[in-house]
C-alpha cells in the first residue's frame, strides 16, 4: 500500500487471514473487481459482491474500496480515485453495467463523494440529494461538517407506460414505521414497479465517527441501526481487535472465552426478537389478532430477557472493544429456565400460524425472489436464503463465539416467497435458541470475575468487521489513526437488500404490499445512514 | 387448540399501570441522577460524557438538593451509557424508574434548579388548560423524524398486550386530522423537517407534541459536538420529553399520560 493510508501494512499482517487487500490503478479497478467476482483456476467458485466502500483524503482523492465475499475471507480491491479536474467531476469506470448490485452503491458514493461511475445507466441521488451548487460531504476528508439540506428538485420524476400514475407512499406512514418513501408506480391495482426513496432519514452517522475514539464509537454504532445493535457493536469492534492488541496495536486481540460467550448470546436474542418482529408485521397485514397479540407477548418476554441480562432492553453496552462490560445480570440458571418456556410457546404458536390456512395464502407466491435474481445481486440473510442461497457468516466466516458452539444448520431451502422468508425465519429463531442454550450453559460454569475484556490499541490502518445480523451480513470498514477514528463505514444488510425490493414486486398488488415489505425485515436507519 | 382458547391460555398479561406500580417499570434504569452529597469528592473532569450532557461544576447558588459548584446532568441529552456510573459512582447514579419524562426542556436538568420548578407549574397548567378536552380518550400520530429504528419498536410496543393502552383511551391514528398528540421519534434530521412539520400542520387544536428519546430532545450521540440534527424542538413546539435510548415502553407511556394529564394525583409532577 502507498502512504496514503499510514500503517497499512502492519495492520494488514494482523488481519491477513480475516481479509487480503488488492492495491490497483484507477484503470484496472472496475476489472479487477469483476474477474475477482468471477471464477478463476485457482478460485473455482466465484466471489459475491459485497459493497463498494469510498474514504475521502483532504488532498481531494477518494480510496475506493470494492468487498468481495469468499467462503472463510473477504476480498477487498481498492484504488484511488485523482481528485476532480478543474471544472470537471471525479470519475471511475462504473461496476454497474457487470455488477447490477453495485447499482445503490454507486449512486450513495456520487452522494457522499461527487464521484462519477461512468457507464452507470441512472445515477440518481439515494441517500443525500444535493443541488448543484452544493459541496458533497466527502466522509473522511475532515473536511466543512455543515449539514446538508436535502434538496428533492435534484431527483428526477419518470413514470412510464400508458394510464400509469406514481403513488408516494411515505415518508410519513400510516402506523408506526420508520421513514421511507416508496412510488409505487401503478395502472390501479397491480403494482408493476416501486422505487424507494431513503434520504428523509439521513442522519449522517458516518461522519460523526470521525475523531471518535473507539469506546465512543461503540455507542454510535449501536444507534447506526437500532434494531440490530449487537450486531452493529460486535462487527465494529471486531474491525478494531483485528489489528489492536498491545501498546502499539498490529496484532490481532485476544478476547476472553466468556465474552465471545456473552457476544453470540446476545446476538441471538437480536435475531430472537427481529425475525419475531417480521413475524408480528405479517400477523398485523393479516389481521391474526390472537397470533399478533400472542406473538407481541413472545417478543416483549424476549426484550425483557435482554434487559434482565444487561439492563437494555436492545442490548446495547454488551460489547466494548476487547470484550463485553460484564457478566450477565441474570444467573445463568435462570436465564435458561425463562428461555426454554419462551422457546416453547414460540415453537407452539408459530407452528399454529402456520397451519392457519388464511395467513399462509397471504404470503404463499407473494413477493417472489427468484435463485437467479438472489444469486445475481447477492441477497443476504434471511431474504437469501429463503431464496437458495446458503451463506450465514456464522459459519462462513465464524466471528464470536461461533467456532465454540454449534451453529445449527440452515435445512430449509426456499422458493424464494414470502412464504419462504417466513419459514427460513422461523427456522432461524429455532436455532438462535438452540445456540442461546449452549452459550448459557456454558457460561454457567464461569466465575463471574471475570476476566470479559482485554484492552484495545487499534494500530493505524485500515480494518474490516462483520457479523451476521437479523437482516444479514453487517459489514464495517473502520480506518483509525492515532488512536482515533478516521473514517467508518458501516454496510448494513437492509441497505443492500433494499435494493433487491422492487425486484420483489412480479404481478402482486397493492394488498400484497405490506407482505413483502414484512417479509424483508429491514430498518431504514441502517440504509440512509 | 384454536387460536381463541389459545388467547385465553395465559388469562391478562397486561400491566396494571398506572393504576398500580409495575414491577418491570419501577425497575428500569430509566435516568442518570447527580448524587446529592458532594463534600470532600474529587470534581469531575471534563470529557467524561460521550455526548456532553455533564457540565462540570456548573451548579450555581439556590440549587435544591444540588451541592454549589457540584456537577449538572442534561437528561435531554444522556443517552444512558452509564460510563458516569461506572467511573464516578460517587457522583452519579442510576435511577429505577421509567417515570423519567417532563414537561419543560430545563426540567430534564439534574439537581433541578428553584427557577426550572418555578417555571414548571405555569407550564402545567397551561398544558392541562389545552388537553381538558382529551382526557376521556386521545389520538396519537407517530413521526419518524430520524430515529436509529429502535424507538418505533418501544413505541409499538404499547399497542401490544403487555401494554395495551387502548384501555386507558390511548389510540393510533394514520390520519393526522384525527390526531390530537404528535409523538416524535428520531434525531430531527433535515429530510424530515418537511414532512414533520406538514403533519403538525394537518392537526386541529388542541394539539399535543411529544419528542420521545434522547435523539428526539437533543440528537444524542448522532449530533456529537456541534453538528447534526439537533432534535425536533427545532422544527415543531415540544410539549413533553421523554428521555431514553430508546426509552422504555413505561416511559413512552408515562409521556402520554403526563401530556394528557391522566396521571393519577398521588403520582405528583413528573
Amino acid at each position: 500500500m502507498t502512504n496514503h493510508v499510514p500503517g497499512t501494512g502492519q495492520a494488514r499482517a494482523a488481519g491477513d487471514d480475516l481479509w487480503d487487500e488488492t492495491e490497483v490503478g484507477v484503470g484496472e479497478f472496475a476489472a479487477t473487481v469483476i474477474s475477482g467476482l468471477g471464477g478463476t483456476a485457482e478460485r473455482p467458485t466465484g466471489g459475491r459482491f459485497a459493497g463498494l466502500f469510498g474514504s475521502a483524503r483532504t488532498d481531494g482523492t477518494v480510496w475506493l474500496r470494492a468487498a468481495i465475499a469468499r467462503l472463510g475471507r473477504l476480498e477487498v480491491v481498492s484504488c484511488l480515485v485523482p481528485p476532480a479536474p478543474p471544472g470537471g467531476q471525479a470519475a471511475y469506470r462504473g461496476l454497474t453495467p457487470d455488477v447490477p448490485g453495485a447499482a445503490w452503491y454507486e449512486r450513495e458514493l456520487a452522494d457522499m463523494f461527487g464521484l462519477v461511475p461512468e457507464g452507470h445507466q441512472r445515477v440518481d441521488p439515494l441517500v443525500l440529494p444535493r443541488d448543484a451548487q452544493t459541496p458533497p460531504p466527502r466522509p473522511g476528508s475532515a473536511g466543512p461538517r455543515a449539514e446538508i439540506v436535502p434538496d428533492e428538485s435534484a431527483l428526477p420524476a419518470h413514470v412510464t407506460g400508458e394510464g400509469v400514475f406514481t403513488l408516494p407512499y411515505g415518508p410519513v406512514r400510516s402506523g408506526v414505521f420508520e421513514s421511507v418513501q416508496y412510488l409505487i408506480e401503478t395502472p390501479g391495482e397491480d403494482i408493476p414497479h416501486v422505487r424507494a426513496r431513503v434520504y428523509h432519514k439521513h442522519r449522517g452517522t458516518e461522519r460523526r465517527f470521525e475523531g471518535m475514539t473507539p469506546a465512543d464509537g461503540v455507542l454510535l454504532a449501536e444507534r447506526v441501526e437500532g434494531v440490530a445493535s449487537v450486531a452493529h457493536a460486535l462487527a465494529f469492534c471486531q474491525a478494531l481487535e483485528a489489528v489492536a492488541s498491545g501498546p502499539g496495536g498490529g496484532e490481532r486481540a485476544m478476547v476472553p472465552e466468556g465474552a465471545l460467550l456473552v457476544r453470540a448470546l446476545h446476538a441471538e436474542l437480536e435475531r430472537i426478537a427481529n425475525h419475531l418482529d417480521s413475524v408480528l408485521r405479517h400477523t398485523e397485514a393479516a389481521g391474526q389478532a390472537v397470533a399478533n397479540a400472542r406473538l407481541g407477548w413472545h417478543k416483549e418476554r424476549v426484550m425483557r430477557l435482554r434487559s434482565q441480562l444487561c439492563g437494555h432492553r436492545f442490548g446495547r453496552g454488551v460489547v466494548v472493544p476487547g470484550g463485553v462490560s460484564g457478566p450477565p445480570a441474570l444467573a445463568p440458571s435462570a436465564a435458561l429456565d425463562e428461555l426454554m418456556g419462551l422457546d416453547a410457546d414460540v415453537v407452539s404458536d408459530t407452528r399454529h400460524l402456520m397451519a392457519t390456512s388464511s395467513f399462509v395464502d397471504r404470503l404463499r407466491g407473494t413477493g417472489v425472489i427468484t435463485p437467479e435474481v438472489a444469486a445475481r445481486r447477492g441477497a443476504l440473510g434471511p431474504v437469501g436464503r429463503a431464496s437458495g442461497l446458503e451463506e450465514d457468516l456464522r459459519t462462513y466466516r465464524p466471528y464470536a463465539a461461533y467456532g465454540l458452539i454449534e451453529v445449527p444448520e440452515h435445512r430449509y431451502r426456499g422458493s424464494g416467497d414470502a412464504l419462504a422468508r417466513q419459514l427460513v425465519r422461523l427456522e432461524e429463531v429455532r436455532g438462535s435458541f438452540q445456540i442461546c442454550r449452549s452459550a448459557l450453559e456454558s457460561l454457567a460454569g464461569r466465575p463471574a470475575n471475570g476476566p470479559w475484556a482485554v484492552a484495545v490499541a487499534p494500530a493505524d490502518g485500515t480494518a474490516w468487521g462483520w457479523a451476521e445480523a437479523p437482516q444479514g451480513e453487517l459489514l464495517y470498514m473502520v480506518e483509525t489513526e492515532g488512536g482515533r477514528l478516521r473514517r467508518v463505514k458501516p454496510r448494513s444488510a437492509s441497505f443492500h437488500n433494499l435494493s433487491l425490493f422492487p425486484e420483489a414486486f412480479g404481478g402482486d398488488i397493492f394488498t400484497d404490499f405490506a407482505f413483502i415489505e414484512a417479509s424483508f425485515g429491514l430498518s431504514i436507519a441502517g440504509v440512509a445512514g | 387448540m384454536p387460536w381463541v382458547t389459545r388467547g385465553l391460555r395465559n388469562g391478562v398479561l397486561t400491566t396494571r399501570y398506572p393504576k398500580r406500580p409495575d414491577g418491570y417499570g419501577a425497575n428500569w434504569r430509566g435516568a442518570v441522577s447527580v448524587r446529592p452529597d458532594g463534600a470532600g469528592r474529587p470534581p469531575v473532569t471534563d470529557g467524561l460524557c460521550p455526548t456532553g450532557a455533564i457540565r462540570p461544576g456548573a451548579t450555581p447558588h439556590g440549587l435544591a438538593g444540588g451541592p454549589v459548584g457540584g456537577p449538572v446532568l442534561d437528561r435531554g441529552k444522556c443517552i444512558l451509557c452509564g460510563r458516569c456510573v461506572a467511573e464516578r459512582p460517587d457522583v452519579f447514579s442510576f435511577d429505577s424508574s421509567a417515570e423519567v419524562a417532563a414537561l419543560t426542556r430545563p426540567g430534564l436538568v439534574v439537581p433541578p434548579t428553584e427557577e426550572s420548578e418555578a417555571a414548571l407549574a405555569t407550564v402545567r397548567a397551561e398544558l392541562s388548560r389545552r388537553v381538558a378536552a382529551l382526557r376521556k380518550s386521545v389520538h396519537v400520530r407517530h413521526v419518524d423524524a430520524g430515529s436509529d429504528g429502535s424507538e418505533e419498536w418501544e413505541v409499538a410496543a404499547l399497542l401490544g398486550p403487555v401494554y395495551d393502552v387502548h384501555r386507558l383511551g390511548v389510540f393510533f391514528t394514520a390520519s393526522p386530522r384525527h390526531a390530537d398528540l404528535l409523538l416524535v421519534t428520531g434525531a430531527g434530521c433535515t429530510g424530515m423537517a418537511g414532512p414533520l412539520l406538514t403533519t403538525y400542520e394537518a392537526m386541529p387544536d388542541p394539539r399535543v407534541v411529544m419528542a420521545v428519546g434522547t435523539d428526539a430532545i437533543s440528537g444524542g450521540i448522532v449530533r456529537s459536538g456541534d453538528t447534526g440534527p439537533g432534535g425536533v424542538g427545532e422544527i415543531v413546539p415540544v410539549d413533553v420529553w421523554v428521555p431514553g435510548s430508546p426509552p422504555s415502553p413505561f416511559s413512552v407511556l408515562h409521556g402520554i399520560l403526563l401530556a394528557v394529564g391522566l396521571l393519577p394525583a398521588k403520582r405528583g409532577p413528573a
